[in-house]
Order: structure tokens, then sequence, then C-alpha cells
């Protein structure tokens, strides 16, 4: 048999909770340290292995020089990358900053702001290097993860659709809450993988699997404000964990454009 | 009173309570009760024990986008029409393991898992849904390639149908010769009045579930004023007369259908609903009709337990037309008239039948309100 393929999960501007979601998956776990070599964890284990690696999951946005550094170290050193979650794929909650002046934040939040170096906007990893896969959530599944990495030890394309929240919802029977109760709810243009927790506990889906396929943002918030949703409350749900991917980002732009001219 | 089996044809009178005798007596006989009842703001298919579980007294309004409930006092045990699920939520579940592969020895080791469980007794089918049971009947059992597991549940079913006396305002079974009345291919069928159901018998199953409802034989003209009710429906509809303070019922004119949308696969509103359209595949999933379904293999790590998984898919999406080389379909656009096309027009020649019913729940549980009867009055010329 072949030897088995060297991982290594890395952290970059992030809560970590990605990197717990892959500690999260206890019944899996013995199994995934018996198929792969864990090599760089360091959120489960203190031994380091210089690289290079078959395999890079990387969690977290770019938001200082050094880990702008790092993360082309990284690419170097990796057979395969594959970014986890919001703040890798699309920036994360932290890109917030993006659309304001982080100098601001910092005399605001901090006592000692001459302390603080950061760079002014937080990026995703595909700003920096080339990602081969992105495997998405805000956290990322916990068996969308296992499913990754099993494909990754059998050297096969992971089966993760490319589908909206609601097929996940239909599928599960859950009655929809944009028809029956009016509430906004960014299913209909955010990527499936989450089972689709939030419809199924009656709240409307935030957008944490960010922009699916062909996803037109605009449409939705424009009917939703048709149906009397609050302009600003609707900006607030897309600019959220992925609200700086492409898609969410420009959708954004354009409504908060469409709402200063009504307001002219 | 009647006495002994009831034979096909048979309509008799029960007291609205005994249809918890009915109810009773199929759970007697084994099987699993499904029927309306209330979940999150709306009618859905689930387990019924009793018929105090049915939404008595309330009515659905519904438009493109839109379902709310109502309290009615004017309403009875069934004057709500369709939700979000249909017969296809069980016959075809979502989710299914059609196979399951063992290496053993070196070798793969291969089981058809058997459908498991009861049967099933659906109570509440309306003339709409029946139809489309049998359009996915056409799907799933004709033809060469018979599905075992639709096979299996489909042949033990029980479906206990109900005369629409009301329609919401995204109905269009009478265009679509679906409805309102029931069509043959019940067991057995309620027709509602104030004080009790008219219960017409459809099949000798229909007749010995009814053995030990305590029920009268309906006159003549008893069975006249039942067959009357979807008829006056039927009338109303043609009308279009909207409820009070309610939506302009739809229609779907169907005449050359399939000529004129595979006419017009250029036509300009593909491109304006494309603008509109999420591609989110609501419609294809509450779609009583809709078929369309992937497989893919779910392995554990070692690679030596395979589970071939059926979902269903829909026509939405990228993954649906992937093929070598790459998307067939990737815009939405190109998604959005390959559905609308199939469903109306192709649909024809591949079953002999339209694959639409005219239930309105792809209006309804549009999240954007896409209505397929304007966009259809639309290719067709017509002032919306």
């Amino acid at each position: 048999m072949s030897r088995k393929p060297k991982l290594g999960v890395f952290k970059f501007a992030s809560c970590d909770g990605c990197q717990l979601s892959m500690l999260d998956a206890e019944e899996h776990l013995l199994g995934i340290a018996g198929q792969v070599d864990i090599a760089y964890f360091l959120e489960a284990r203190s031994h380091i292995d210089a690289g290079p690696y078959d395999v890079a999951l990387v969690e977290g946005s770019v938001t200082t020089a050094h880990d702008a550094e790092r993360i082309q170290e990284i690419r170097r050193k990796s057979k395969t990358l594959i970014t986890i979650g919001a703040c890798a794929t699309a920036g994360g909650i932290q890109a917030l900053r993006n659309w304001h002046d982080v100098d601001d934040f910092i005399r605001y939040v901090y006592a000692h702001p001459d302390y603080i170096q950061t760079l002014k906007t937080s990026t995703p990893i595909a700003d920096h290097v080339q990602v081969d896969f992105e495997l998405r959530g805000c956290p990322i599944s916990v068996e969308q993860l296992v499913e990754l990495i099993t494909s990754v030890v059998l050297g096969r394309k992971p089966r993760f659709p490319n589908e909206s929240v609601c097929m996940e919802c239909k599928r599960q029977g859950t009655v929809c809450v944009v028809v029956a109760q009016g509430t906004p709810c960014l299913g209909p243009v955010t990527h499936s993988g989450c089972g689709s927790i939030c419809p199924a506990h009656n709240r409307g889906c935030y957008g944490c699997f960010g922009p699916k396929e062909n996803a037109q943002p605009l449409g939705l918030l424009r009917d939703y404000q048709s149906h009397g949703c609050d302009q600003r409350q609707l900006v607030d749900l897309v600019r959220n964990f992925n609200g700086y991917s492409p898609e969410f980002r420009e959708a954004v732009e354009q409504f908060e454009t469409s709402i200063s001219s009504d307001n002219a | 009173m009647t006495s002994g089996r009831l034979t096909i044809g048979a309509f008799v009178s029960i007291d609205k309570d005994q249809l918890q005798t009915l109810l009773e007596c199929l759970q007697q006989v084994g099987y699993r009760t499904i029927g309306p009842q209330v979940r999150d703001g709306a009618v859905v298919y689930d387990d019924l024990a009793s018929v105090n579980q049915l939404p008595v007294g309330q009515i659905d309004i519904q438009d493109g986008g839109h379902y709310r409930l109502e309290a009615d006092e004017s309403a009875g045990w069934f004057d709500y029409v369709v939700g979000p699920h249909s017969l296809k939520n069980f016959l075809f579940p979502a989710r299914e393991t059609i196979q399951q592969l063992t290496l053993q020895d070196g070798s793969w080791a291969s089981t058809t898992p058997e459908v498991e469980g009861p049967p099933l007794a659906v109570i509440g089918v309306r003339g709409c849904d029946l139809n489309a049971l049998k359009i996915q009947d056409r799907v799933f059992l004709e033809g060469p390639y018979v599905d075992p597991h639709y096979q299996a549940r489909r042949e033990r079913l029980f479906v206990v149908a109900v005369n629409c006396r009301r329609a919401a305002a995204t109905c269009f079974c009478h265009s679509m010769g679906a409805g309102p009345a029931v069509s043959p291919g019940f067991d057995l069928a309620l027709t509602e009045f104030t004080d009790r159901f008219v219960v017409e018998v459809g099949t000798d199953r229909g007749g010995e579930a009814m053995k030990t409802v305590p029920a009268t034989l309906c006159s003549v003209e008893d069975i006249q004023t039942a067959k009357d009710v979807p008829k006056q429906l039927e009338k109303q509809m043609h009308a279009r007369k909207p409820e009070d303070g309610h939506p302009q019922p739809r229609e779907l004119d169907t005449t050359g259908i399939k000529e004129l949308l595979l006419g017009n696969l250029q036509h300009p509103r593909w491109d304006d609903v494309a603008e509109r359209c999420l591609a989110c595949a609501n419609c294809t999933m509450v779609c009583p009709t809709c078929f369309c379904s992937t497989v893919g293999e779910v392995t554990d790590l070692t690679n030596e337990n395979v589970l071939r998984e059926r979902t269903w898919a829909s026509c939405f999406t990228g993954d649906h037309s992937y093929t070598s080389g790459g998307v067939v379909r990737p815009s939405v656009k190109s998604q959005y008239r390959q559905w609308l096309t199939h469903k109306l027009a192709s649909w024809i020649d591949q079953f002999d039948s339209s694959g639409c019913v005219g239930c309105g729940r792809c209006i309804t549980w549009c999240p954007v309100g896409i209505d397929i009867t304007e966009e259809v009055a639309a290719i067709r010329g017509e002032d919306i």
C-alpha cells in the first residue's frame, strides 16, 4: 500500500471553529488518523512536521502582512490546497472592515493602537494563491469535512452537490419560511451543505455557505424589499460571514445604490 | 345502515365522526395512516393517528410566493387545498439507499435493500395529486425499467381521495383536466357536507375497509348532490371569480401548447424570466410529478463499505446537465426553459400526457412568485 497522505491544517485570521469541526468528527477521528498522516495541526497536536504536505487545509483569511507571506510558503509546500470555511473562502465576518477605515476600528477598540499591525482588508486565500478546492460554511459541516478527507485518501472527487439550501429544505420536508411566514431567508441564493439547519428551526438562512452557482441575490433582495422588509436589515443579512464573496458583495453594493437613489 | 363489504361504485353516507372509525380500521389492518395537518404555518402530510389532527376550519390563502392559513367559520374538514408536500414525498422519497456494497475477501458483495415499513394509507388526496400519482406511475412503473422501490410502495398504497369544494387562487387543475373532481384511481373518495361525508368506493380494498364503518347507502339524488360539488367548483374556477379580497384565480390555456412552447425557444420571455428566477429549484422539489434524481456512492474512509444513494435532483442545477465536456445548460435561462418546456411540451412525447396537473405548488412555493401560467400566457402573446 502506498504511504499515507500527509495532511497540514493551518490557521489564519479566524475563530478556529472550522478546525474544531474537525475535532468534532469524533467517531471518524481514529479512522482519519489511520488513513492520513496528520503532519501539522497545532489545534490538535504540538508535533510539527515542516512539510512538504500532500494536502493543506487552510482556515482563516489574510489580515496581516506576515500572513500574506505565510500563505505563499504553505502553497509552495503543498500539492493540494483546500480552504475550509467562510473566512478562508470569502474573507469571513472580519471582511466587514473592507467597507470601512480599519484605522478607525483600531483607535476605538484598542488602548494601545500602536501594538496593532494589520492590513486594511481581510481577504480570501484565493486572492493570494491558487486554491484547489473550497469547503464552504461558517463553520464547515463535519460530514462534509469527513467526505473531503475520504475523497483525498481515496483519490476521488468529493461528493458535494452544487445547489441551493432550498433543495435541502424540501428534501427534509421543511416548510419554507419565506412563503409561509414572510421571513427573509438567503436559502434560494446560498450553497447547500449545512443541512438547512436554520429554516428547520423557523429562522431564515444566514448564507453561511456563501453563494450557490448562478446566485442572483439582488433579485431576491429587491423581492424581499417589495414585500416590506427593511432595507438596512436586508443589507446586514447578506453582508455577513460571506458578505465579501464577489456575488454577495456586488449584489449588496447595487442594492445599496438603489436604496440611496430611492431616498434621493 | 349497510352491512358487509361495499361493491365498487357504491356511494354511502357517513357521519363526520365516522372518519375516525375508518382511520382506525385502516390502522388495525396494518396501514401507516398519513394525512393533512398543520406544521410551521402550512398544511403538510404526516402520520395521522386521529382525525383531531386534521386542519378543521382552516383555509389556505395562496398566491405567487405566498401561503398563509386562516381560520374560516364556514370551512369544513378539507377546505384547505394542497400544501408543499405530495404523495411524491412518500412513494419516491427524497433520499434512499438503493444498493449496499461491501468488499469481502477482495470481491464486492452487493445487496439491494428491501422497502421496509408498513403499507401507507393516505387520507385527503386531491384530484390534482391523484393525477400526479398516475403520471409518476408512468415514469416509474411503465416501460422496460421498473423502479422496484416505487413499485413496492405503490402496490400497497391505499388512497382516500377528497373532492375539493374550494380552490386556492393558484389552483388550475380545471385547465389541465386533472380536477377538481377526483378521477378513478382511489380506493375511497370523500365528498364533504356540513354534517356528513359521502364516500364513493373505488376498489374492493376500499369496500373492505368500509365494512365496519357505520354507513347509509345513498339515494340517486344524494349521489347526484355529491357529484355536483366538484362540478360546481369547476364552474367557479372557469369563471375565475376571486374569493372576497383574495387574488385572481389562475388558468392555463393548453391549446396547441407543445407547438407553442417548442416553436418559441428563442422568445424574449425566457430572458425576462431568467432575470427573476433564482434557480433555487423549489418548483421542481414541490412539483408532484418532477422525478429527477441523482445517484452517488457514499463511501467510508476504507472504501470497503459503499452506499449507493439516490437523491432528488433538479434541472435548475449545473450538475443536472453535466456530461463529458461540461454543463449543457449552465444558464438560468436554459434551465428554466428546460423545466417549462419539458413539463408542458416534451413530456407529452415522452409519457403521452402533460407533466402538469395544475396543483399550483410551483407558483406558491417559488420564493419570488414566478407563475407558470403567466409565463405561458406571455409566450402566447397575451396581455398579463
